[in-house]
């Protein structure tokens, strides 16, 4: 198991086996997509109370939660390169933070437009989009730090340790932000919550999501493989490869 | 015989895509004093940073003892001193403040013997002045006393002698024999020759 | 005289504790600007808030609670600076990561003294300032006792920020980045637990959740702060 582990820590071996995976990922990345979008906008049935409107959570949805796993993809590959200093893990970690951030914002972006038809207004302090809207705040102190540091060993640690502190303070954050919601604002309609949504509308929904994570681990492997070259630039395996093409 | 005090094997830095130094073995033993030399930017900081457990950015392994400094970082620090390039002194505080506050931090009562070692380093009647009105050189012999006041078998010195006039320079390196003659080891970077110690080995950096 | 010293003479940590603190608390009394500043800055940012909005009593009194915790969780934020920088500067911080001693104690007692030169500063003025904008006299206990509750929360957050912030240039907007969405729950149920005081509800709730966090910033904090300054220091 522990050569296995310490295997997955090579970046060459990554770089090999992300290469062969990648084209697989992309295509079932695209297939989702599409069939899920085209279910979504064809043939879901309407919503009974916002019409066509309410079709825009089969792209905030699927946002929202990778927005949030990603965070937690992005501490839990920060401390296993704090722990057993896994340059890879670095690598992701800090491909994960921009690529989350992307994310949010896009998460809060088609919230705002869902927001519109619906309440009347592009933003509403409702408990969901302002947890959302913080998240977005802490992904963008990652970046920040992640980018004031010059040395990069130094700069994969310090996020890494921030984002660690982040992932303690998220639960606390959205406890919070709930309960503050209730106080102020008792009773906004809230779609998601709905209990009975037919099978219809969310069967694609679930494969939009599906569609989300490929996408999402496409992404991430073209950017740790960006890296990867860039920090690797200087052994003979990248100069080889590039040498080849 | 046993263990040398200080041992690296094999450590390898890089910094900023500028490898400092590859395969870079060092040996210290007690009674030795080592002065490592090299032009500016070879890396000479950056390695004591290492050798003293602040920095973990390297591969190879530093042994105290023949033990890994991380996992006997109690008491290796114990037995250690180093002075870097900033001076180490609050400026707010007094000398006597500032050596107090050593003393405590390693965990050892030191009395009166505060206001001897602060004559030993020419400071006799600065003891209550704050250390911003002392002179940067005066500030750095503040500092310098810790090597009075803690015996510890190693000391790490990192250009000791900036800021210090002549007289100082002929103490330190006075210290410095003393320091090795009592079985102590000395690991210094300095430009300068150390003409007074006897038993000076060199390592070239870059 | 060069012995090994093998068995660490353990000093009790209490002493360790005692020593870092009142090193700070002295080294702040000798400038004492460092200690009023953060106040006069507390005391602007509220006077802005009748300025900038209005002066009208029922609005002020209704404001009165998230105005005085925003302006004290401002003012915790800039006195972070006195935290590791200048300690970093003039190299006393790198001998406290190298004396033999557990850091967590050092570090639990410069935070304890950043919160006695900021937040308890902050909560003995915070009364006048509530006087002035109107808070309800009721309201005035749970002032004082969420801002004793909150600032340390503030002060061991920060700390994180500023340990993994020291020695970057103009670090202090960065500081700020870093540390602002990490204050919001504290902000929430303090200023939650004034607001719900003035019209009479019971606040245990949440000055229990606020000690809960503070109990929680007391055990973890200290951990990331040292991981903070260990990586800080490395380069």
């Amino acid at each position: 198991m522990w050569t296995w582990f310490h295997r997955l820590g090579s970046p060459r071996w990554f770089y090999e086996i992300s290469g062969r995976w990648l084209p697989w990922l992309a295509v079932a990345a695209t297939l989702l997509i599409v069939v899920g979008t085209t279910w979504a906008l064809l043939f879901a049935p309407q919503d009974y109370q916002q019409g066509n409107s309410f079709r825009i959570i089969y792209i905030h949805v699927p946002a929202a939660f990778l927005a949030q796993s990603c965070y937690m993809i992005m501490a839990v590959a920060g401390a296993v390169g704090l722990i057993w200093k896994m340059k890879l893990a670095d690598m992701a970690a800090k491909s994960c933070a921009s690529i989350g951030a992307s994310f949010t914002l896009l998460a809060l972006i088609t919230g705002a437009v869902w927001g519109k038809p619906t309440w009347g207004t592009w933003w509403v302090w409702d408990a969901r989009l302002t947890s959302m809207l913080i998240l977005f705040f802490l992904y963008l102190g990652v970046v920040a730090l992640h980018s004031a540091i010059t040395d990069r060993d130094q700069a994969a640690k310090a996020s890494a340790v921030l984002a660690l502190v982040g992932l303690v303070n998220i639960p606390i954050i959205k406890y919070s932000v709930e309960w503050w919601n209730t106080l102020h604002q008792p009773a906004t309609f809230t779609v998601t919550e709905k209990p009975a949504m037919p099978a219809e509308m969310w069967v694609p929904l679930l494969i939009m999501v599906l569609g989300f994570y490929c996408f999402f681990a496409v992404a991430l492997i073209m950017r740790t493989r960006f890296e990867i070259l860039v920090r690797e630039w200087r052994t003979r395996w990248v100069t080889e490869l590039l040498n080849k093409q | 015989m046993a263990d040398p005090l200080l041992q690296a094997n094999r450590l390898f830095c890089e910094r900023e895509r500028r490898v400092l130094f590859s395969d870079l073995d060092l040996l210290l033993n007690a009674g030795e004093v080592l002065q490592i030399e090299g032009a500016n930017g070879s890396g000479k900081t950056t390695l004591l940073r290492i050798l003293i457990g602040l920095s973990d950015a390297y591969e190879g392994e530093v042994l105290w003892r023949g033990q890994c400094i991380k996992s006997r970082r109690a008491e290796y620090q114990m037995n250690m001193h180093y002075l870097g390039h900033a001076a180490g002194i609050k400026a707010a505080l007094t000398a006597e403040e500032n050596l107090r506050w050593y003393a405590a931090l390693s965990g050892q009562k030191v009395g009166d013997r505060v206001w001897d070692v602060l004559a030993s380093v020419g400071l006799r009647g600065y003891e209550d002045t704050p250390c911003y009105t002392l002179s940067a050189g005066q500030q750095r012999r503040v500092n310098l006393a810790r090597l009075y006041m803690l015996p510890k078998k190693i000391w790490i010195l990192d250009e000791p002698f900036t800021a210090i006039d002549k007289s100082g320079v002929a103490a330190i390196e006075k210290l410095m024999s003393v320091q090795a003659e009592q079985g102590g080891a000395v690991i210094v970077t300095t430009h300068q020759d150390l003409s007074s110690v006897t038993n000076v080995r060199k390592v070239m950096l870059g | 005289m060069t012995q090994t010293i093998s068995a660490n003479p353990q000093p009790s940590l209490l002493a360790l504790f005692r020593t870092v603190l009142s090193r700070d608390l002295v080294v702040a009394f000798r400038h004492p600007s460092d200690l009023v500043n953060p106040l006069i800055f507390f005391m602007i940012v509220v006077t802005l808030f009748p300025l900038a909005v209005s002066p009208e009593k029922q609005f002020l009194s209704q404001a009165a609670p998230g105005v005085l915790w925003v302006a004290a969780l401002l003012a915790t934020l800039l006195s972070l600076d006195m935290l590791f920088q200048s300690d970093f500067q003039d190299g006393t911080l790198e001998q406290l990561l190298l004396a033999p001693q557990p850091l967590y104690i050092s570090i639990l007692a410069k935070v304890c003294g950043h919160w006695l030169l900021s937040g308890l500063p902050l909560t003995l003025i915070s009364p006048l300032l509530a006087f002035m904008l109107f808070l309800p006299a009721e309201a005035l206990p749970a002032l004082v006792v969420t801002l004793l509750l909150g600032t340390p929360v503030l002060s061991f957050i920060g700390a994180v920020g500023s340990a993994l912030t020291v020695g970057l240039r103009k670090s202090g907007l960065l500081l700020s980045l870093l540390v602002l969405p990490l204050y919001i729950p504290v902000l929430i149920f303090s200023a939650g637990a004034v607001q719900a005081a003035t019209i009479g509800l019971p606040i245990v709730g949440h000055l229990a959740l606020l000690g809960a966090m503070l109990a929680l910033a007391l055990v973890l904090a200290p951990l990331a702060i040292s991981a903070g300054l260990r990586i800080s220091l490395g380069s």
